[in-house]
């Protein structure tokens, strides 16, 4: 029998605020010592009360917009209770009745539309690590602002599983609400795997794999539960309802807590917190501020960058605005020169920290449209333009003091050429253009541009020596 | 207010304070004397006295704090085992703003651990005496509070009112008790019990005393969203109203003007009475103090009314559906991890929670935790929590409707004077009976004043309930003294 998979997604998305969600502190705890970036209220001290970051809520209507999702004018925070160290409070303030962010959608490159069924503002949990006999307790991550985003199961693919996962973060990075950094759990995914026969209305019994956080791991994960569970149907078994874990080393899932043990988390509406009420005129404010999305991307640079490479731009949100800057017209070869790097260097994230001005990029794409640069040259320039040494002397500068401008002016060349056909080691070649020996033009071609110091421009070079040879 | 000047110095007051604090020992009031620090901060206020410097409206006043209220002048225990050896790093914003007026805090007083309680027996410390007979109980949850004022000890303190907690005390005792509309002092750290129903207030021996105390407590509170504008000493119709957990109340709230420029005269007042307490379940003697009472309003020239208050009886259940659900809620945080008792026992995570709460909660606690989770687990949340929090809705509305009739309502605090030592406490039922008539107001959000109304033939006071519109905080406390 042919199964059919179903993929539901959760997303967990850390967003950047300044400050924590519901407490004063600094949000951002990356290289802090443990503990440091916790108030009495993320410690959950008796008699604390929870304030909510204006920002947050901000950041949650773009990343909404962003998934062009409806947003609610009416939301709401519940508790959602457990016993566990990472959770002070002994339950997590999130949104279970009234999120703030309702039903949109998310297009993958490919054209597929993910609906989303809707996603919430939610405070994470602290972090524990385990030793043989303790456990090591760091509240700095506690009521980091999250949004939890609830895709339909729309998905039937570990292929789309993994694009969309992709095109979520993009749209997440491009939407300026979270650092993005996967490796450091910025956005986390569980992903819910079903299988039922071809054809079938109903869906089959699912198992979810949680905290996945890479894209890879998620394609990979799906892979391994549509054959995991294909073969228990195919064995006459039944799939346990289940939450699994994933192994990236062994590229396996293994299960880790049954339904029957399934937690009841008790919610409740947070009575320490006003409902949020939006206004329209707030969420239209907001919504304005959203920044051009990797869909305005594609349709402004259709036809101009390949798609081929447009996608691989455009995981680097920087960038896309670096050349949203510069005129279209520069547009190919820049981003030409930009696939080149990152496709064949090997830290190619890294240049993308800190890029050169648009300005040296144009003067770049200037100097190369003018042939005043051979293609070669051009990339070393470009390659000089991240340099911390070079950086800031302008391409023209640069190009200058490596010697690489190419000489296009044509009385200097004509001397030039004129020079090397004097000279008596170039006689003989000269003679056998004359009688016909084609390839030797190469070798005169050659004279000259070794007489220039590799300035003149070799085509111009070969027209004159055809001219003069005539 | 006696406040210190220069012939009555604040340590004098202080240490009058410490020493009947003191000779009253035996009453258990509290669970910490301060002591050493009261009588510096004294000496400080003399000092400004002394050098011609403004000092504020309660200086040098002496007073004790509920020891639910966080500051980090002695340990914060909430009368809990489980907050043993708790000192906190921060200080509650209303003991801020008494202190910023020169008021000194003298000691903590004893209550019913985390406030569950009407009669402050469930205190890890043991009981409160009542001030007028020591063989009863003190009422709870407030019980040390109530008997500081009642025997002089100081001439205010702080008390949290869930769902009687400060005005059922203060009836026991024949003092002043204030619960405030919700949302008027702000809860910012205060231990909470359940915080859609939690009111901070004051004990006092006159009205006056509490106007003063609630001008300066009153009002907006950045570290507590909840808290509504501070239309005690300033009228502002066009503020919204405070972010209450009930949209029923928020909208109320919002709604709700402030009455206290069209205070009318007296003989102008409509004083609702409510039939269905005017029963057989209220003692005979608590009646008649009601009656008498009425009687002296209808000879200054207020017109009586009797209001039908039918879906009050849903009252009290509901307190206990929606009360629970919020105790079980906000002590899941009490759990040996960072601060407070740990129990030394525990073996691994499990068994570590398990034994610091079962052995840092008093009975009643984990009673409420037991109901709170039963009411809020999955598969009951509509039968229980949902149903109380409509019914709770009913009684915004009935309260709306009784108000168009009437400025104030006049109603016993509870069924019986101060029951004795004992007698409850194998009785839950009984114990919550207690609060039948107070809850109601934590429910509605309304405020309510216990006023001392005579005594019993065998010497125990007697107190009435004075409640008013949300808001009218003023001019309740205001009228008050019509019933002197």
């Amino acid at each position: 029998m042919k199964y059919t998979p179903t993929i539901g997604i959760e997303c967990h998305v850390q967003l950047c605020t300044k400050t924590k969600l519901f407490s004063e502190v600094d949000n951002d705890a990356r290289r802090k010592e443990p503990n440091s970036c916790v108030s009495p209220v993320d410690y959950a001290l008796p008699g604390m009360l929870p304030r909510l970051n204006g920002e947050a809520v901000r950041f949650a209507i773009r990343a909404g917009r962003a998934m062009n999702c409806e947003i609610n004018a009416y939301s709401r925070f519940d508790r959602k209770h457990y016993f566990y160290p990472d959770s002070p409070k002994g339950y997590q303030i999130t949104q279970f009745y009234h999120p703030i962010i309702g039903a949109g959608y998310v297009e993958l490159p490919s054209g597929t539309k993910i609906r989303i069924e809707h996603a919430h503002l939610e405070g994470d949990a602290g972090k524990l690590t385990h030793f043989s006999d303790y456990s090591l307790v760091d509240l700095n991550r506690v009521d980091t602002p999250l949004i939890e985003i609830v895709s339909m199961p729309d998905i039937h693919s570990a292929k789309d599983a993994h694009d969309y996962c992709k095109e979520l973060w993009r749209l997440m990075c491009f939407a300026e609400v979270t650092y993005g950094d996967l490796y450091n759990g910025n956005m986390r995914f569980d992903v819910n795997v079903s299988l039922a026969p071809e054809g079938s209305d109903k869906l089959g019994t699912r198992a979810e794999v949680k905290n996945l956080n890479s894209f890879k791991s998620v394609e990979r994960a799906v892979e391994y539960e549509i054959s995991r569970q294909k073969k228990i149907l195919e064995a006459g078994e039944k799939v346990i309802q289940e939450t699994r874990g994933w192994n990236d080393a062994t590229g396996k899932t293994t299960g880790q807590r049954s339904k029957e043990e399934a937690k009841d988390y008790r919610y409740m509406p947070e009575p320490d917190l006003p409902p949020i009420n939006l206004s329209e005129e707030f969420i239209e404010t907001e919504s304005k501020k959203l920044p051009l999305m990797p869909k305005d991307y594609r349709e402004k640079f259709a036809g101009i960058i390949p798609n081929d490479i447009l996608e691989i731009l455009l995981d680097y949100h920087e960038l896309m605005k670096k050349l949203n800057e510069i005129d279209n017209k520069y547009v190919k070869i820049i981003s030409n020169l930009f696939a080149s790097v990152l496709l064949a260097e090997e830290k190619s994230a890294e240049y993308l920290n800190d890029l050169p001005s648009a300005k040296d990029l144009i003067e770049l794409a200037e100097m190369n449209e003018k042939k005043e640069l051979s293609s070669t040259a051009t990339k070393e320039v470009f390659l000089r333009l991240f340099d911390p040494q070079m950086k800031g002397r302008g391409a023209k500068t640069i190009a200058k003091e490596l010697g690489l401008i190419q000489e296009n002016d044509l009385g200097a060349l004509e001397a030039i050429v004129d020079a090397v056909l004097a000279k008596p080691e170039t006689k003989k070649a000269q003679e056998d253009f004359k009688a016909g020996q084609e390839k030797v033009i190469g070798f005169l071609v050659g004279q000259v541009m070794k007489e220039s110091r590799g300035k003149a421009n070799p085509s111009a070079v070969q027209e004159i020596l055809r001219k003069k040879l005539a | 207010m006696k406040t210190a000047n220069k012939k009555v110095t604040a340590e004098r007051l202080v240490r009058d304070a410490l020493e009947k604090a003191k000779h009253f020992s035996d009453y258990n009031i509290f669970t910490f004397i301060n002591e050493e620090g009261a009588i510096l901060r004294a000496r400080e206020i003399d000092a400004k006295i002394a050098n011609g410097e403004k000092v504020g409206r309660l200086a040098g006043v002496p007073y004790a704090l509920k020891d639910n209220f966080l500051s980090p002048d002695g340990e914060t225990t909430a009368s809990a085992h489980i907050l043993g050896g708790f000192t906190s790093p921060v200080t509650a914003t209303a003991v801020e703003k008494l202190e910023a007026e020169g008021a000194i805090m003298i000691g903590r007083t004893n209550l019913d651990a985390f406030a569950h309680g009407s009669s402050t027996e469930n205190s890890y410390y043991g009981p409160t005496l009542n001030a007028f007979d020591r063989k009863r109980v003190a009422g709870g949850s407030s019980g040390g509070s109530a008997v500081a004022v009642a025997l002089d000890i100081v001439e205010f303190t702080t008390g949290t009112d869930t769902g009687g907690s400060i005005r059922q005390p203060a009836s026991f005792n024949g003092i002043y008790g204030f619960k405030p509309t919700y949302g008027t002092i702000s809860r910012y750290g205060v231990v909470a019990m359940a915080s859609s129903l939690d009111c901070i207030g004051f004990f006092t021996k006159t009205p006056e005393d509490m106007d003063l105390l609630m001008e300066i407590t009153a009002g907006r509170d950045p570290k507590d969203l909840t808290t509504l504008p501070d239309y005690y000493n300033s009228i502002d119709r066009d503020s919204l109203g405070a972010a209450c957990p009930s949209d029923t109340l928020r909208a109320a709230l919002a709604k709700s003007s402030c009455s206290a420029e069209h205070i009318a005269p007296s003989e102008s007042h409509r004083i609702g009475i409510i039939k269905d307490f005017d029963n057989e379940s209220v003692d005979k003697e608590i009646r008649d103090a009601l009656l008498k009472k009425c009687e002296m309003l209808k000879e200054k020239g207020c017109e009586i009314v009797e209001l039908e208050m039918l879906s009050l009886k849903y009252a009290l259940p509901a307190y206990y559906i929606i009360q629970p659900a919020e105790v079980a809620s906000n002590l899941s945080r009490y759990d040996g991890v960072r601060y407070g008792f740990r129990s030394e026992k525990s073996a691994d995570l499990d068994s570590l929670y398990n034994n610091t709460r079962n052995e840092g909660f008093m009975p009643e606690n984990k009673r409420r935790i037991m109901i709170g989770n039963f009411v809020l687990s999955s598969g009951f949340y509509d039968a229980y929590f949902l149903k109380a929090a409509k019914a709770r809705t009913l009684i915004i509305r009935e309260y709306e409707k009784a108000f168009s009739k009437c400025d104030f309502i006049l109603t016993p605090v509870s069924p019986s004077p101060a029951f004795r030592l004992g007698e409850k406490v194998n009785d839950p039922v009984a114990m919550y009976l207690e609060d039948v008539m107070s809850v109601s107001l934590n429910l509605a959000g309304i405020p309510g004043l216990t006023i001392p109304a005579g005594k019993t033939t065998e010497g125990l006071p007697i107190g009435l309930q004075l409640v008013g519109p949300r808001r009218s905080d003023k001019n309740l406390i205001k009228f008050s003294k019509e019933l002197i």
